[in-house]
């Protein structure tokens, strides 16, 4: 088990180089630079000769690409061109505030996924199937901005019992003033997660049910709850690895519903530094969603391989 | 039945339970503003963010030596005296202006404002070696007033500022300067980052507190010099909020007092709903701007830009603005002494706008083909898309076949700082930027031939005789009778000879909650913090 964790590890450093070659690259493609945000568009040529010189936009782009990789190998993010402040304390701001969206959103969207597919599946046909089936499909076709504009115009708009946008007080939630804000934002992130779960639970679960040993389990005269263990750890699998790709894209925050809430998370900073070219934050913020994205990839094969250990061979 | 009451019973008691610890709507005096911005502007001194940032975090904490008047809505702002309490432009040498410092002013740490501090900043952004030199800071200052040539104290009170040619609306420019308190600069370790979060200014607010993408906090000067203008309000809470339907449901919620450019479908439910919507003509053109540089460009013929100032639907487009906008037909408005008697008084004609492109040789089997760069969104761009496809449609009847080159906002600025043929224009025949057009200053920025892309403003390139002849007296006098006479002899040029198609004016709308009072609405892109009340 040890050497396959290792193995998975190791190959999460060429996905990373790579990423960070794709995402030099793709800054370098973009039309513009940094320079041309900070400063209005009539300013004087020395300016702006000046401050591209400072952000070290005037030298060759490899030679930009190998000053940044050494640096983020170092863990130094750099500094934000905007801002001045160090993008690590930037960006863990921002990954603090959508962990607290992301972490409550799958587990709602996860539990309800899980719940309503296997549900769905046990129940095949019947009336609660479609109504579980709807709610999945709804999940995942409705655009979840458009969601949160509803749910921000019917609960903060018309029975302003929830507020429309922001955070409250910056930190973690632990007043009930603090969790208002939450309430709105998480429901309408949890919407994916649990529609994408839920119609993958179904399909595994109905396929899982037609298998033979699932009628040896029943002929054998074990229990229905039993019966059902052995079904849901055979759809674990696959199911965990999905959980594991919507967690990353829910950490990696929503552009969308973090800019219908004004929510101060990792997506609107990725926003942002897109819009102002500000590329050190840019690039920090997708290596470092990237690597969250490949860590949490191999701590779901891990499990995946512990639940089967068919899967360590 | 009983079930029914049963869920109603609930549902309502959910709702109150929901609503158990809404905060109260006010604080005090402390009023709530959504900004557009993305994020709280830059807090040194001399924000970020355009004129938002000028008009939240600019002139209400920090300060020029002259400042502008924005205690009225039935005329332009004008200039009035700020930390210096006279000026003058030296009659020997045109080139040199004296500046009185105003006695007794005192920054927001305690430290005095004096003629050191006048020079200390004007190093900061001006002079490239100095220790204070903010790089930022200087770009967007030299930018906007780009004629300080040298400075020098005569006294504790007195400073002089020498331009690089002589220039009479060299006033104008100066409230664009701002001032910060070089003690505190020293007392925080010499680093604009640690300045700002500690800022000091002279402004009649101060601020307090600071939440990078979340909000900033504003606290009323007890000190303030002008006794006559301390703020009324305790406090002013801003918030960056992007999106304009958050903002939205962020004053019908009551989570904020004021925003900034409501969506225009929401004017009249806002207004219903009791709240105030005030919109108001300010200095702001919407225009195309035309580029005359392009060799094979349709609009290096002026017919043929009279031709398109022609088959401009103003009406069709301010319905679709929901009347938030003005229609422009020149750099100033109609209402503006100085907008002259230009021969063309511009209107949707297809008529007349297609007779114009005959005379230029253009017709049904050739039509008038023209590409312009047009930008998502942006500072002051109002709502690009659907305004210029609603363009695209209506230029059509008179023989225009316009494309677009869709660019995001950051791509615009480079290609207007570029020159119009170079890569950065993506060979387009117009740009749809807006600019400014307060006063002269601006005029000159945009339209001089001294000016031409990429060493100055005037991207399109446009040069007219009579334009220039009329702005050298204008900049050479101090006879406002002749400047008067010269401006409408300049702005009529514009006109006739367009180097923009004129579009619209935006009507800078706002809504706010009845309990904002004493708001002036200044027909500029800043406003007056101190007047405003709140009454609840």
């Amino acid at each position: 088990m040890l050497a396959y964790t290792l193995r998975r590890l190791l190959y999460g450093v060429p996905i990373l180089l790579g990423v960070s070659v794709i995402v030099f690259a793709l800054i370098q493609f973009a039309p513009g630079d940094a320079a041309s945000l900070l400063i209005p568009p009539e300013a004087p040529k020395e300016v702006v000769d000046q401050v591209r010189a400072k952000l070290g936009l005037d030298k060759p782009v490899y030679v930009q690409y190998v000053l940044w990789l050494g640096r983020l190998v170092r863990g130094d993010l750099g500094v934000s061109i905007v801002t001045n402040m160090p993008v690590a304390s930037e960006l863990s701001n921002a990954l603090g505030n959508t962990l607290m969206l992301a972490i409550p959103a799958a587990l709602l969207g996860f539990t309800l996924g899980v719940g309503l597919g296997a549900l769905a599946a046990f129940h095949r046909g019947t009336v609660l199937d479609r109504l579980f089936s709807a709610t999945a499909i709804a999940g995942v076709s409705l655009p979840h901005y458009w969601v949160g504009i509803v749910l921000v115009a019917m609960f903060a708009v018309v029975f302003n019992a929830l507020p429309a946008q922001g955070m409250g007080a910056p930190g973690f939630p632990r007043t009930w003033a603090q969790i208002r804000h939450l309430i709105l934002p998480v429901i309408t992130l949890s919407l994916i997660p649990m529609g994408v779960v839920s119609r993958l639970v179904r399909a595994n679960v109905l396929e899982i049910l037609s298998h033979e040993f699932v009628g040896s389990l029943r002929a054998k005269g074990l229990f229905r709850r039993r019966v059902l263990r052995h079904i849901m750890k055979n759809a674990a699998p696959s199911a965990l690895a999905l959980m594991g790709l919507q967690f990353g894209y829910l950490l990696a925050g929503s552009i969308l519903v973090e800019t219908v809430f004004n929510w101060p998370g990792s997506g609107g900073l990725l926003n942002l530094a897109i819009f102002r070219r500000d590329i050190p934050v840019l690039s920090g913020t997708i290596v470092t969603i990237a690597a969250i994205f490949v860590v949490i990839n191999i701590a779901v094969d891990v499990l995946q391989a512990l639940i089967d250990p068919r899967i360590r061979r | 039945m009983k079930l029914a009451s049963i869920i109603a019973s609930a549902t309502l008691l959910a709702m109150s339970w929901l609503a158990w610890g809404v905060a109260p709507a006010h604080a005090g005096g402390t009023l709530r503003i959504a900004m557009t911005a993305a994020d709280v502007p830059t807090t040194t001194g001399m924000p970020n963010n355009g004129y938002e940032g000028m008009r939240f975090l600019g002139f209400p904490v920090f300060e020029g030596l002259i400042l502008f008047d924005l205690t009225r809505s039935d005329v332009l702002a004008t200039l009035r005296p700020g930390l210096a309490e006279r000026w003058a432009q030296d009659k020997a040498d045109p080139t040199k202006w004296v500046f009185h410092l105003r006695k007794g002013v005192k920054f927001h740490d305690g430290s005095d404002f004096n003629a050191d501090a006048v020079i200390w900043n004007l190093e900061r952004y001006y002079n490239t070696q100095s220790k204070q030199f903010e790089t930022q800071g200087a770009a967007i200052t030299r930018a906007r007033n780009p004629l300080v040539k040298a400075y020098k104290k005569i006294d504790a009170n007195t400073v002089e500022i020498q331009t690089v040619r002589a220039v009479s609306y060299f006033d104008w420019l100066m409230p664009y300067v701002l001032f910060s308190s070089p003690a505190q600069f020293e007392k925080v370790g010499a680093s604009w980052d640690a300045f700002a979060r500690a800022p000091a200014g002279t402004g009649p607010f101060k601020i307090v507190d600071f939440k990078p993408r979340t909000s900033v906090e504003l606290q009323r000067n007890d000190n303030y010099w002008d006794r006559k203008k301390v703020a009324k309000l305790d406090k002013i809470i801003l918030y960056p909020m992007p999106e304009m339907t958050t903002r939205l449901a962020a004053l019908r919620s009551g989570q904020v007092d004021w925003i900034e450019v409501p969506p225009p479908d929401a004017v009249q439910s806002l207004k219903g709903a009791g709240f105030e919507v005030l919109t108001g003509v300010y200095p702001h053109v919407w225009p195309w701007v035309f580029n005359l540089a392009k060799a094979d460009s349709p609009f290096r013929d002026v017919k043929v830009r009279q031709a398109a100032n022609y088959c401009v639907d103003r009406d069709g487009l301010l319905k679709l603005l929901n009347g938030l906008a003005y229609p422009s037909v020149g750099f100033f408005t109609k209402s503006n002494p100085a907008f002259g008697n230009p021969k063309n008084a511009y209107k949707y004609d297809v008529e007349r706008s297609k007779a114009l492109l005959k005379e230029a040789g253009y017709g049904p089997d050739k039509p008038v083909k023209a590409k312009v760069m047009i930008s998502t969104s942006g500072s002051g761009q109002m709502l690009p898309l659907p305004m210029n496809e609603f363009l695209q449609q209506s230029m059509k009847a008179c023989g225009f076949d316009i494309t677009f080159e869709v660019v995001e906002w950051g791509a615009m600025l480079v290609a207007y700082r570029s020159s119009p043929t170079g890569p950065q224009a993506q060979n387009s025949d117009a740009m749809n930027i807006s600019l400014v057009s307060s006063d002269v200053s601006q005029m000159g920025r945009w339209f001089v031939a001294f000016n031409f892309a990429p060493n100055g403003s005037n991207w399109g390139h446009w040069k007219n005789e009579t334009f220039e002849a009329a702005f050298a007296k204008i900049a050479a006098s101090n006879n406002p009778k002749e400047i008067e006479t010269e401006l409408k002899k300049a702005h009529e040029a514009l006109v006739d000879d367009p180097p923009w198609l004129w579009i619209v004016h935006d009507g800078n709308p706002r809504a706010m909650t009845k309990a904002v009072k004493g708001f002036a609405n200044a027909q500029s892109w800043f406003q007056d913090l101190t007047l405003i009340d709140l009454v609840k």
